[in-house]
């Protein structure tokens, strides 16, 4: 059933707009919330919704326009205003203290002055009722994405909101998770509370959201009720065009083509008392495949990816090798001349150095293998051409930013992603290597980064993708290997690859993987 | 006998302004900001401690206006890079020059003067019991507060919730600021708790230690304080152990000088620096400790988007 409209609105949004330099991020927007609603904002990245959830929660200050709460006008001028009001926020780019434990994340948003004891056997019962895992223990920084993101919604159910904000809560779990995300969802609706849900995934707004609210370039373009509407016409709305289907040629002869990216029985020992070994990983990527990697968060596919990328260098030097030569011993430099190129998983911080403009992390990741394009004469920089090749990348890859040339950090999640791909592919790597390339990233842009993919392979290439995303590993991959507790399993071909069978891979159905004893006999 | 105990009481000595300074900044630092101050803000509460206590004849008078110097002093930077988010080393740096200028110039009056002495706190009856008595119930005041100091810093940053807050407005201040929590308000209070820390050290200095008011007195102890926080790797009991180090070490030498052992003077004087590094580097070696407790956000200006 739909909500109820007739009851009071919890919050009602008037004129609200916010004005970056040139920008404006948000264009006279009206946004009423009812109680007891499910209420999806929907946009592409740069759309304007995280600027507006950000006024919502009192981190951003509105140039104009007014919040009503409850009927009452409110200023919400900061953080610790809206909590007061009763309005709980789940960021997108995760807000907790990587040195700090979960239970210690959790504490330090509640204002009682219960013990941490107290806060982490009520954290982990919680998590548990709710389907969502949590060792209130461990440390942050040791989690994976999916994990952080666990702690960030149990951080926010605790201080039980009136209004819950999630953005982009179900990019990064697995299916299974966020069906129980859904279920607790529904409970807090049936319990009164408020949900405003920000996805990118229209399957699941029409699964489970009442009304939409749709923005585009920073004005409201529509509201309406997802479950009358199909995927395509809330993407049209979106968008404001159709968005292309990703198109995927079959590949032919491929048995016979050159393994470009080989890994040949890859062990690890855990880095942290908290991270997961590789035992005896072995995979090809040849010439013009796709081969996807699926798997829940925190199965060693972080570990895996630092392994291939060279961010940590193996005892084996022959148990990674790129184009046939043995690169286990190469840094990612090393790896780079070889002709690899690598998109990990955190955008700022590891994909790109957040103070840093957009021309400079191009210059950072690039100096080493364009060397002759980009530096001059005793080593000086040609800050022209770098300029012109960042540009060049921007349009290629439909790069929405405030600046000709901004930080890193001033663009939006998915925008950001759109260049840190398009700065690799812009190289033509013969082997590319990417971890979560479309997490938080809008439908249209997902597209995009997945159509770029896969030409890429078609044009001679070895991709490999590691992705929490199925639906994106069954439209780019050729093959399908499941990675679970450090080990992988032999790739699928997508002809005979099913949900449920890579679904029971990920859940650990087989282990021990037979197949393996006969590759490396 | 007797020469050990006075020799262990020298150590003391010599080791309680650089526990006071470097615990202060010890604060100042899990708050994320990086204050290289210390060394002004210290010859100021010397200076000031001096000349209350030579004006008022009183020391405890000297003692309280050490720190309320250092804490005065220090919220000038604390307005500086907090309010309007100047760069936390230029104006440490900066203020350290400030802070050697202008206490020579407020001393010029008091250069030769007869200072006052804190009094030693001999605990009667305890103080009596041989050796162990002296050392641990007939010190200085300031040292009993070095001591409570450091415990109750330990206990703060570790057991308490605003303790916690604390560490993790440190780890990132742009977290702690979408959770609500108020950076500038404690980066404030820290930095101010750091200086008058180090004003009650410099204080130690004119009031216990040298009784006098000397130029530039402070004599590097203030950076040998903000190297002991960082060696330490921000962690209360290994600042310590890294300033009883340095002290034993410093007092070692001198007597090593004095015997006439055969070695450079330069090659002594540099031991106390090169065995307190050593040592701390070689209880630092745990990675994941030291990754675990450096405020990650130390010494980058906050300013909240608005």
């Amino acid at each position: 059933m739909s909500a109820n409209h007739d009851g009071a609105n919890l919050l009602e949004v008037r004129g609200l707009t916010k004005i970056f330099g040139t920008l404006t991020a948000c264009d006279h927007i009206d946004l009423n919330i009812a109680k007891g609603e499910i209420h999806a904002l929907l946009g592409e990245n740069g759309a304007g919704k995280s600027t507006l959830v950000k006024m919502l929660f009192g981190s951003l200050e509105p140039n104009s326009g007014e919040i009503f709460w409850n009927g009452q006008a409110v200023r919400i001028t900061s953080p610790g205003a809206a909590k007061k009001l009763g309005i709980g926020m789940v960021f997108q780019h995760f807000s907790l203290f990587e040195a700090l434990t979960a239970a210690e994340n959790i504490a330090l948003s509640l204002d009682d002055g219960s013990p941490i004891s107290s806060i982490a056997a009520k954290a982990r019962a919680l998590s548990y009722s709710y389907g969502l895992p949590l060792d209130p223990d461990s440390l942050v920084g040791d989690l994976s994405v999916g994990e952080r993101q666990r702690i960030e919604i149990i951080r926010c159910l605790l201080q039980t909101p009136q209004l819950i904000i999630l953005d982009e809560p179900t990019s990064v779990l697995t299916p299974q998770e966020a069906d129980k995300l859904f279920e607790t969802l529904e409970r807090l609706r049936s319990e009164g509370k408020s949900i405003l849900y920000i996805s990118h995934r229209l399957e699941e707004v029409k699964r489970i959201c009442d009304r939409a609210t749709v923005l585009r370039h920073g004005k409201v373009v529509g509201h309406c009720n997802p479950r009358e509407e199909t995927a395509a016409s809330l993407a049209r709305m979106m968008v404001g065009n159709e968005v292309q289907a990703v198109v995927r040629a079959p590949v032919e002869g491929i048995e016979t083509a050159q393994p470009l990216l080989e890994v040949r029985g890859l062990t690890r020992k855990p880095a942290t008392p908290f991270s997961i070994p590789l035992k005896n990983i072995s995979l090809n990527v040849r010439a013009g495949e796709v081969i996807g990697i699926a798997g829940v968060a925190g199965n060693g596919q972080g570990e895996f990816f630092e392994s291939v990328s060279g961010e940590v260098l193996q005892q084996d030097v022959a148990s990674v090798r790129i184009r046939g030569k043995d690169a286990g011993g190469l840094t990612i430099t090393g790896r780079r001349l070889l002709g690899a190129a690598f998109v990990p998983e955190e955008r700022l911080g590891h994909g790109a150095a957040p103070r840093m403009k957009l021309s400079e992390n191009l210059l950072l990741s690039r100096h080493a293998t364009d060397g002759k394009a980009f530096v001059g004469t005793g080593g000086m920089v040609k800050s022209g051409a770098i300029y012109a090749a960042s540009q060049r990348i921007i349009e290629a890859m439909d790069v929405r930013k405030s600046a000709p040339d901004p930080e890193a950090a001033a663009l939006s999640g998915g925008n950001l992603q759109k260049f840190i791909v398009g700065r690799e592919l812009d190289r033509r790597p013969s082997v590319m290597v990417v971890n979560q390339p479309t997490w938080g990233v809008d439908a249209g842009a997902a597209a995009h980064i997945r159509q770029a993919l896969i030409e890429l392979s078609r044009s001679g290439s070895a991709v490999l993708v590691i992705s929490q995303d199925l639906d994106e590993l069954f439209e780019i991959s050729d093959a399908i290997a499941v990675m679970h507790n450090g080990e992988l399993s032999k790739p699928m071909p997508i002809a005979e690859a099913t949900f449920e069978k890579v679904g029971l891979l990920m859940g650990g159905a087989e282990p021990g993987h037979a197949e393996h004893t006969l590759e490396t006999a | 006998m007797d020469i050990t105990v006075n020799i262990l009481l020298t150590i003391a000595t010599a080791a309680t302004p650089l526990l006071i300074a470097a615990i202060g900044e010890l604060v100042v630092e899990r708050s994320g900001v990086l204050n290289l101050g210390v060394e002004g803000m210290m010859i100021m509460g010397a200076v000031g401690g001096f000349g209350a206590g030579y004006l008022t004849g009183s020391p405890w008078v000297g003692l309280l206006a050490a720190i309320a110097m250092g804490a005065l002093f220090s919220l000038l930077f604390a307005v500086m890079t907090l309010s309007l988010a100047t760069n936390q080393v230029a104006t440490g740096l900066s203020l350290t020059l400030l802070g050697l200028g202008l206490s020579g110039m407020i001393g010029t009056g008091f250069v030769g003067q007869p200072g006052v002495r804190l009094p030693n706190l001999d605990i009667p009856g305890l103080s009596s019991i041989p050796v162990v008595g002296k050392l641990l119930f007939g010190q200085d005041p300031v040292f009993y507060i070095s001591i409570v100091l450091t415990a109750a810093v330990m206990w703060f940053l570790f057991k308490t919730r605003t303790g916690l807050t604390l560490r993790s407005i440190g780890d990132s201040h742009a977290s702690a600021h979408a959770l609500g929590i108020k950076v500038i308000r404690y980066r404030y209070l820290s930095v101010i708790f750091g200086g008058a820390c180090a004003g009650l050290a410099g204080g130690h200095l004119s009031l216990v230690y040298t009784p006098q008011w000397v130029e530039n007195m402070t004599a590097g102890r203030g950076w040998i304080a903000l190297a002991l926080v960082v060696f330490a790797s921000w962690r209360p009991w290994r600042v310590l152990a890294g300033a009883y180090i340095f002290g034993a070490v410093w007092i070692g030498q001198l007597h090593a000088q004095a015997f006439g052992i055969p070695v450079p003077s330069q090659m002594l004087s540099s031991l106390p620096y090169l065995a307190t590094v050593v040592v701390l580097v070689l209880i630092s070696r745990n990675k994941r400790l030291t990754m675990m407790n450096t405020p990650a956000s130390l010494g980058q200006p906050f300013v909240p988007d608005r």
